[in-house]
């Protein structure tokens, strides 16, 4: 199968490792990939602040770039959610609206994707540590995206999962977390506290920009427990 | 920025810092997931039970006409006097002309958040009447002058060292900090406020459109000896509250109990039909009924958020949203506060006034996922940012997210975007934090991750 991989705009910039994972355990599972150049950002930003124009004037490019894609592949629940769930939305009653059903449908979060639709769990990865998983929100609610990384994670070598007590959002919500600083730093550490709670030594998840928050907050407190997206976790032989 | 956005930052801010405030609240949250959870349990399928709720609601909410007609024929069949208020403001003189007819001066009032959205007690404060509270979470809410803290739980920030203090300074009697003896207390003051009242004042949680009843749920009886003592009752109610059907009271009353406060049913549910009728001992001798639209009617018009008008006010989007655990009821500066309250206060108070509400939001969907009447409250926020960004955008946010577009469609500007933040970066860390740090919200209590050398699309480059 051709996989068309979306890289994220911040996982591009700032978590390039998450992205190339990716493309390293899907090309090992025999699939060609290929990576619009393009493409930069789905669009969330100003989508989610309301500013509908602006957000439709960054989307309408992407979804040209998709038009022929067989699979879209996104490694964020977040920018997941985003085309998969509210491009069908953002462009209601517009000429593109056809298109954006159309791709949402073919459109799959990465951990779904490699349980649901190629049926895959184990990738023969070995992470001899102690981990607990988070749930990125738009992941979870959004998508539904609640079983298939732990099915990933179960086939682990050496790994050890421990949930945390509290399904909690770690704070993050992209422009809120600048917008309202106070409330999303007291989310995050509350998220951090019911990490730490845990032992993990890696908070795993798969939306680079909630660990972006998590362990911004954890290195400001000083904190061991490291961060690490799951497609990196499932690459480690 | 409107006054309302800096008084909310400025009471996030303080809230946010007291840490003891968030474990108190959290702790007592927690306690309510676990008992919630063993409840919803008990359904047969708690989730079927929530599209049942919803379709019901629906059904009475697109309907609303008809089964209002149909209740207020019913009301006025057995003697209820209906009055209809457009305003809050009109409310309040309905109900203090009643008070002047009845040269009414003591009234005894049962919990009632509408009353809350119309400030009653105020208006009739001012008429010269005094009005106690008789919910016991309400009555100390009132002993300090306070508006409820969570439209179920209206004083959950308080321990009982606090409400111990409180009774002490206000009613000069508080024997322990223990909750048995602090009720005690309170009840010996109500009992005497029953006896004397002129007037019982109640809301109630649902309206029987086939049966012309108004149903009222609650946990102390107090809401009873309201409407049983006095010779005049008067009931404040939205016109949303309306069911179809008797029967839809099988499904909402177990529902409402278990969202609320994870109970299985609440102590008291009672069903009233009309003040005393020909040959009956007891009851009130007359009965009014206030049915109050207050821009109810303007959210039944938008066909996107019409489903805000389901809410049965059980305060469960309440419980589970981490931005309220974390800033607590006060902050929000609304008579609905949390997740609910964020979605229809702009209906009811002002878009642009009251959009920072829905700004102030990570989106998780915690409070779409718990709302048992399945309103859509995560994405109205979404509407409500798009709405208000489309009557009054923001210059510079605008600005910002255009710029932002040409620059994620230029693959060489995005390009040059990533080498400046890689290059400025030993820059930014000089700064961070601090006045001169275009990321100071960001960094003033969390790290930047480093940007490395390579960004994913220079690797993908250089592979092929």
């Amino acid at each position: 199968m051709t996989v068309t991989l979306f890289i994220p705009c911040f996982v591009d910039a700032l978590f390039p490792r998450a992205g190339i994972s990716m493309v390293q355990i899907l090309e090992r599972l025999g699939h060609t990939v290929v990576c619009p150049e393009e493409i930069a950002c789905c669009g969330q930003p100003p989508f989610n602040s309301g500013y509908w124009d602006e957000a439709r004037a960054i989307a309408a490019p992407v979804l040209e770039k998709l038009a022929d894609a067989e699979a879209v592949v996104i490694g964020s629940g977040s920018c997941g959610a985003m085309v998969k769930n509210f491009y069908p939305e953002l462009f209601k009653n517009t000429p593109r609206a056809e298109l954006a059903r159309a791709i949402s449908a073919r459109t799959w979060e990465f951990s779904d994707f490699l349980v649901s639709k190629l049926g895959v769990t184990d990738l023969g990865a070995k992470f001899p540590h102690k981990i607990t998983y988070h749930d990125g929100c738009h992941g979870l609610r959004e998508l539904g995206i609640q079983k298939q990384p732990r099915a990933l994670l179960a086939q682990v070598r050496d790994l050890q999962l421990v949930e945390m007590a509290e399904v909690s959002c770690c704070g993050f919500g992209g422009t809120f977390a600048a917008k309202f600083p106070m409330i999303s730093t007291a989310m995050g550490e509350v998220k951090c506290a019911s990490a730490a709670e845990t032992g993990a030594e890696y908070i795993v998840s798969g939306d680079s920009s909630c660990l972006m928050h998590i362990q911004g907050l954890l290195s400001r407190q000083g904190s061991p427990v490291k961060t690490i997206h799951l497609a990196e976790v499932l690459n480690q032989q | 920025m409107s006054s309302f956005v800096s008084q909310f930052k400025t009471r996030a801010t303080e809230k946010t810092r007291d840490l003891r405030h968030r474990q108190v609240i959290r702790t007592a949250l927690r306690g309510y997931e676990v008992v919630r959870d063993k409840n919803k349990a008990a359904f047969q399928s708690w989730e079927s039970a929530r599209q049942a709720a919803a379709e019901t609601k629906w059904q009475a909410i697109n309907h609303l006409d008809t089964h209002l007609e149909s209740l207020v024929a019913k009301l006025e069949s057995r003697g209820t006097k209906v009055h209809w208020a457009g305003t809050g403001e009109q409310a309040c003189e309905i109900i203090a002309q009643i008070l002047r007819d009845k040269k009414a001066r003591a009234i005894i009032k049962s919990k009632s958040m509408t009353s809350e959205e119309i400030h009653l007690n105020h208006a009739l404060e001012k008429e010269g009447s005094t009005v106690v509270e008789s919910d016991l979470g309400e009555f100390i809410m009132q002993l300090r002058h306070e508006p409820p803290y969570h439209i179920v739980f209206p004083s959950m920030h308080l321990t009982r060292g606090e409400i111990k203090d409180l009774f002490q300074r206000e009613l000069g009697d508080a024997p322990s900090d223990n909750p048995d003896d602090l009720t005690m207390v309170a009840r010996r003051v109500m009992r005497q406020k029953y006896i004397q009242a002129d007037v019982g004042f109640t809301g109630a949680n649902f309206a029987i459109a086939e049966t012309g009843m108004l149903s009222i749920t609650e946990n102390e009886g107090n809401s009873r000896l309201t409407a049983a003592l006095p010779k005049t009752m008067v009931t404040l109610i939205g016109i949303e509250k309306v069911l179809p059907r008797f029967a839809d009271l099988a499904l909402f009353l177990p529902m409402l109990a278990t969202a609320g406060a994870g109970q299985p049913m609440t102590c008291y549910n009672t069903m009233y039909s009309g003040p005393r009728q020909p040959g009956e001992c007891d009851g009130p001798e007359e009965w009014h009924v206030v049915l109050l639209d207050n821009r109810r009617t303007e959210l039944l018009a938008d066909a996107e958020q019409r489903d805000a008008l389901h809410c049965i006010r059980c305060g469960a989007c309440l419980n589970v949203c981490p931005i309220f655990r974390n800033i607590g009821g006060h902050t929000y500066g609304t008579t609905y506060s949390g997740p609910v309250g964020s979605v229809i206060t702009p209906h009811l108070r002002g878009l642009q006034d009251w959009k920072h509400l829905s700004n102030a939001s990570s989106l998780c969907g915690a409070c779409t996922e718990a709302c048992p009447v399945k309103i859509d409250l995560h994405h109205h926020l979404l509407q409500n940012r798009r709405n208000a960004a489309a009557g009054q955008p923001a210059f510079f946010e605008r600005l910002a997210y255009k710029i932002f577009g040409l620059v994620a469609n230029e693959p060489k500007l995005w390009w040059l975007a990533k080498k400046l933040g890689w290059l400025t970066q030993p820059l930014q860390h000089a700064v961070k934090g601090s006045v001169l740090d275009p990321a100071k919200s960001w960094t003033k209590t969390r790290d930047l991750p480093p940007q490395p050398r390579e960004s994913f699309k220079d690797w993908w480059r250089n592979r092929k």
